[in-house]
């Protein structure tokens, strides 16, 4: 296993755990963290695929790449707080309720 | 004319919604919501400008700062990319006006202190993702979009309005996750970004089936094509109503672009047909389920949300229809694929319109169920006219853009021979009608002799039956939006002519 290999399988574990923690856990905080993991796995992808030839210069591309998702992340997570903080205000609670089917 | 046509119109059309934003962050909401009109303005005559240029001396690039591909990211504008920028910037032009009015009341303390800069980066995010031709930048454009559009439905303040827009958040950063690990996997396989350079290289191979399902997965998150629609109908029928028709009319407009562009202008065919079929069942499930829901919404805005559901659904129906069974030389892919994009387009319109009618409802009746809509047809004809003619166009009736786009894809289904097709377009026309004649029904019922209603802006109405009367005008007219289309088609031009 080269370097890239072992990045990338570290990058599809911590992807399946975000995966898995978004859709498994209700508290809206771990709900966000684990929108994180999962940004953060794809971010590593990103990284490992800098180095695709072993020896080389790596390329700067994706880590440009890697920045712009980087901004985008914390930007959303910080909208997220934000809407958050707002929903346990108005509603009480820290989960999202469950979708309604409005009666007819 | 000469010197006219060497502005580069196509970076004028994204600043000038950019620096609008960030403006009206600046100067306050009264200053903003002033200056607002002239803005938009500028933003129309801007892209005016774009859509001459491409109809005049066809599709063109423009290399941003001068640097271009693959170093720098490159706008690319053929036809379909001119149709979509003059669809979003006429319909958010008219949102503009329509928001000063429906703002008006709310003296810089409530929700409109802070839709002006939201609204023209929701605007900007637009013109960016529809002008670019870099698949790395698609992802950046998604996300100026839906974070403005998320932040725009939580301004309704509601804990309904706040809820939904906190699941708008999740789902919409999961699609576009998944949208950037996709882009990722072709970086890796090809090192570049640009749909050019791209095209030129991709080959079928298990990473790039990866790459697709992920952008695929990504993509229909975003574009709510059932079942994954399920954020929709909360977020898009508790905003408030420019929000909503903004949400239904564009946005979901933007990840159905980059949908088109990934199908017909990088991945090769034989990636598609499977997956085609699918795309087409799922949206032909949209378009029943859909209407089915909106039949049992008890309000006006939860009915026109679950139709966007089922309109979105005809849209996926020009995959199959290009994809499968399709011969070189057949004529009917042309015909699916523009009548597709027509659909997109004159849904837009006729959207916009029933939302922000249904706004102004919710402001001279105080609510938005059936009852309320009980005899408004006598008291404010303006606001009862817009929604019937905008659901002309939703059914599918003639003379409007709607009919023109169903009537394409219908003729296609019959030449390709996959008669289920037409039943399903068939059905949701009538399904259409029927959910449609809920509402307007009691609209045109003689009003209750206690009936009291709030003076609304006129401008709520005048502006909803500005855009009905555009869908109409898009049944009329329809060859402008056709000779524009074909500018830079994925089709050859003579197929185009012949199809129409």
């Amino acid at each position: 296993m080269n370097q890239a290999e072992i990045y990338l399988a570290a990058a599809l574990g911590i992807m399946l755990i975000g995966l898995y923690g978004l859709f498994t856990q209700p508290h809206l905080l771990r709900k966000l963290i684990a929108l994180n993991l999962f940004g953060s796995g794809i971010f590593l992808v990103y990284v490992a695929v800098a180095r695709r030839i072993a020896g080389e210069t790596p390329d700067p591309v994706p880590h440009a790449m890697v920045l712009t998702g980087i901004v985008i992340s914390v930007s959303a997570t910080a909208l997220g707080l934000v809407l958050a903080r707002r929903v346990k205000t108005l509603t009480g609670g820290t989960e999202l309720p469950p979708p309604v089917e409005p009666e007819p | 004319m000469s010197g006219l046509l060497d502005i580069p119109w196509a970076a004028w059309c994204l600043l000038l919604p950019l620096f609008a934003a960030v403006a009206s962050l600046l100067t306050g909401p009264r200053l903003a919501s002033r200056l607002a009109p002239l803005f938009a303005l500028a933003t129309v005559l801007a892209t005016a400008g774009v859509v001459v240029r491409v109809l005049q001396s066809g599709p063109f690039r423009h290399a941003v700062g001068g640097w271009g591909a693959p170093l720098g990211i490159d706008f690319h504008v053929d036809g379909f990319s001119a149709l979509m920028l003059a669809m979003t910037a006429v319909v958010a032009a008219v949102i503009t006006v329509y928001a000063r009015a429906y703002f008006s009341n709310d003296h810089g303390s409530g929700s409109g202190a802070y839709f002006w800069p939201l609204w023209f980066f929701l605007w900007g995010g637009l013109h960016a993702l529809f002008l670019t031709a870099d698949i790395f930048n698609f992802y950046v454009t998604l996300e100026v979009v839906s974070l403005s559009a998320v932040a725009l439905v939580a301004l309704s303040g509601t804990p309904t309005g706040v809820v939904a827009s906190m699941r708008y958040l999740l789902t919409a950063l999961t699609g576009s996750l998944f949208y950037l690990l996709g882009v990722g996997l072709l970086y890796a396989q090809y090192g570049v970004l640009d749909m050019d350079l791209l095209r030129g290289v991709v080959e079928v191979n298990p990473a790039t089936w990866a790459a697709y399902v992920c952008i695929l997965l990504g993509l229909l998150i975003k574009t709510a094509l059932f079942p994954l629609h399920v954020w929709l109908p909360p977020a898009h029928s508790s905003a408030p109503a420019p929000v909503s028709a903004a949400l239904s009319a564009l946005v979901i407009k933007g990840s159905f672009y980059i949908l088109l562009r990934f199908h017909f202008d990088l991945l090769p065919h034989e990636m598609l047909v499977a997956s085609s079929v699918l795309l087409g069942a799922l949206g032909m499930t949209a378009v029943i389920w859909g209407s089915l829901q909106a039949l049992r919404q008890p309000r006006l805005k939860l009915i026109v949300a679950y139709s966007t559901v089922a309109q979105i659904g005809y849209l996926f129906l020009l995959f199959p229809l290009c994809f499968a069974l399709a011969e070189p030389g057949d004529l009917w892919p042309t015909k699916a694929w523009a009548g597709g994009i027509y659909h997109a387009l004159s849904h837009a319109f006729a959207k916009a319109s029933l939302f922000l009618a249904a706004g102004a409802v919710l402001q001279a009746a105080g609510g938005d169920t059936l009852v309320h809509l009980r005899g408004l047809g006598e008291r404010r004809p303006v606001i009862a006219t817009a929604l019937a003619l905008a659901s002309i166009s939703i059914m599918g009736l003639p003379p409007s853009g709607g009919f023109v786009g169903k009537w394409l894809l219908l003729v296609a289904a019959l030449h390709a021979g996959q008669w289920w097709w037409v039943v399903g377009i068939l059905l949701g026309g009538l399904l259409a009608a029927a959910y449609s004649f809920r509402f307007l029904r009691e609209l045109f019922r003689p009003a209750p002799e206690n009936l009291v209603l709030h003076e609304e802006p006129r401008m709520l109405g005048y502006t909803a039956l500005a855009l009905a009367l555009f869908t109409l005008l898009l049944g009329l007219a329809a060859l402008i939006p056709f000779n524009l289309l074909s500018q830079g088609a994925p089709f050859p031009p003579n197929a185009f002519l012949e199809a129409l």
